[in-house]
């Protein structure tokens, strides 16, 4: 976030001395933005705060009236054994597919910044999911998964062992919807870091192979440190994606067995429309975006001060 | 890139056909189970015997794919125009002008990005009721708009601010041309490159959307493809060849446009994220 607010001031900062005074007296140009600021306005700014008015109240998302009821959703929200749950799932979704995503990602980019000849072929299979929508992968590796027909159990069959319901198994099926989204993602991170690798200049690894640097320490020693920028960018989109995670869930799982493999995407929507609890959803909501927030902003703070460091 | 020898290379050649077929798992299985017919229970890794398209004129019809594709092709193209044409104007004035007021709104534009969508869901979902949006290709378009403006400025206002020399503006405007003709003679033509990326983010997002459209496109009318193929997976769960065939043919329209257009998208990227 501190790179994004940064970035108009830099400029401002280049053209103050010369320019303060006559861009005072231009005009703002307001018209010319105008319609945007009004789109999100109306469809996300004036939502957003309305929600955090819904969640103090106990409206069940079609009547006209409703009552204020202070913070009884909150306590509810602490106190409900469903909402930890959530918030476990969406931490491992948010947490586990960046670990994963950046460690393959960062393999992948590694393997082919050598000049092979099947470079160009793996770098487009591996990209490939990522055009295709989240729901109809999830859908693809239910073909995978499913406990009838499914090609895994093909396998077990054939090895004359019990076919598995993995994805009704709420011990492994949350680990499930993690592989999916990175198998779909992994691509991004992939491309990131092959741009970071091919942006790192050669004389550094030149002079570390005068010094006799082994392999591991020209990774540790040079590729890691200026590949700092990329990896900022990677965790931060993987972590945001990850913890808003819904099609791939919906698709795979639906939420179950139960609650089991809910996100908190999933819960508010359950919420809202299958149990008409439209004003403990938006409690959930506004629960949902102050996670978010501060884990994304904690995450780029964390890498930023590392791009500093190195 | 360092200097190899030949059987490293073999052998990393090895690990990335390996890394290769294993990505290509899902989609053989996909072809596979869309090939055979209802009722086949074969192993899946098996290739079908017999060439059948009826899966997919069956799930052509069923599924209503055709009139989603209308759908979803018109929310898609309609909101990457409006994205185009109101984000590229509004980067245009906060870039160039930079007053205080153009400063807060700058600032809005970069804050709303961190806000989760679907944390507005509810309100959203009762103000579009309210208005009388519900089930209707607009309402898509708009929210589509909305939840991708942010980026699309930040993308355009990077790339003005960053390449467009100011000495072109201000030489047309002593010509006497007006604001927006300078802007759309002038400047506009010179984002090409950003455009493209906005476009190619944008279209890939939207058609695929599932989130949104599920909550505000429920009429079988109005339904895009991922509403319509959930739909037709929750009638046909034990019918995995007639989903599987209604998927593929979901897909290939983006699968297509990406295999032709790749460098645009991979190069897009790779740039974006160098400069940022």
């Amino acid at each position: 976030m501190a790179e994004l607010t940064k970035a108009p001031e830099k400029t401002s900062m280049k053209t103050k001395s010369a320019k303060s005074k006559r861009s005072r007296r231009e005009s703002s140009l307001w018209w010319m933005y105008l319609p945007s600021v009004l789109i999100v306005v109306l469809f996300i700014v004036y939502p957003f705060i309305d929600g955090i008015r819904i969640s103090f109240t106990n409206w069940n998302g079609f009547s006209q009236t409703y009552d204020y009821i202070g913070l009884d959703q909150y306590k509810r929200m602490f106190a409900d054994p469903d909402t930890w749950l959530v918030v476990k799932n969406t931490l491992l979704y948010g947490i586990g597919s960046t670990i994963l995503q950046n460690i393959v990602g960062l393999g992948y980019a590694l393997l082919l910044n050598h000049n092979l000849k099947v470079r160009s072929f793996t770098r487009t299979v591996i990209y490939l999911p990522v055009i295709i929508s989240p729901l109809i992968m999830g859908y693809i590796w239910y073909f995978f998964f499913a406990y009838q027909g499914g090609a895994l159990n093909d396998i077990f069959l054939l090895f004359g062992k019990e076919p598995i319901n993995a994805l009704g198994n709420p011990a492994v099926n949350p680990y499930i919807i993690v592989f999916v989204n990175t198998f779909q993602f992994v691509g991004i991170a992939m491309i990131i870091y092959l741009a970071g690798l091919q942006s790192i200049s050669k004389d550094y690894y030149e002079a570390a192979n005068i010094d006799g640097a082994t392999g591991w320490q020209k990774f540790k020693n040079i590729t890691i440190p200026l590949l700092m920028p990329s990896i900022t960018i990677n965790m931060v989109l993987n972590i945001i994606g990850g913890l808003k995670l819904f099609d791939v869930i919906v698709a795979l799982t639906n939420g179950g067995p139960g609650n089991a493999s809910q996100s908190m995407s999933t819960f508010m929507y359950n919420l809202y429309f299958a149990r008409q609890d439209a004003g403990y959803a938006a409690t959930q909501g506004v629960l949902m975006a102050i996670i978010i927030l501060v884990i994304s902003m904690a995450a780029l703070i964390y890498f930023k001060r590392k791009e500093v460091e190195a | 890139m360092e200097q190899i020898s030949s059987r490293t290379k073999w052998l990393l050649t090895g690990l990335a056909l390996v890394i290769t077929l294993f990505h290509l798992v899902p989609f053989y299985i996909l072809i596979t189970t869309s090939l055979k017919k209802v009722g086949d229970f074969t192993s899946k890794w098996a290739f079908p015997t017999t060439f059948d398209t009826e899966n997919f004129a069956l799930a052509w019809e069923q599924a209503n794919l055709g009139n989603a594709f209308i759908n979803t092709a018109i929310i898609t193209i309609c909101a990457a125009v409006l994205l185009i044409f109101f984000g590229s104007m509004a980067a245009y004035a906060l870039a160039r002008r930079t007053t205080k007021l153009n400063k807060y709104v700058y600032m809005l534009f970069v804050g709303v990005m961190v806000i989760p969508p679907l944390t507005a869901l509810v309100p959203l979902y009762r103000l579009v009721v309210d208005v009388g949006l519900m089930n209707t290709h607009l309402v898509a378009i708009l929210n589509n708009v909305a939840a991708f403006m942010p980026l699309t400025i930040f993308l355009y206002a990077g790339f003005i601010r960053s390449t467009i020399p100011k000495e072109l503006e201000e030489a047309a405007r002593i010509d006497g041309a007006s604001t927006l003709g300078v802007f759309f003679r002038i400047v506009f033509p010179l984002l090409k490159p950003i455009t493209a990326t906005v476009l190619i983010i944008s279209s890939v997002y939207i058609w695929n959307d599932y989130q949104f459209a599920i909550f505000f496109l429920q009429d079988s009318s109005v339904q895009t493809l991922t509403v319509a193929l959930a739909g037709f997976f929750g009638q046909n769960s034990s019918q995995l060849n007639l989903v599987a065939a209604a998927a593929l043919m979901a897909s290939l329209p983006m699968v297509i446009v990406f295999l032709f257009l790749q460098r645009f998208f991979i190069e897009g990227l790779a740039a974006g994220s160098v400069k940022g």
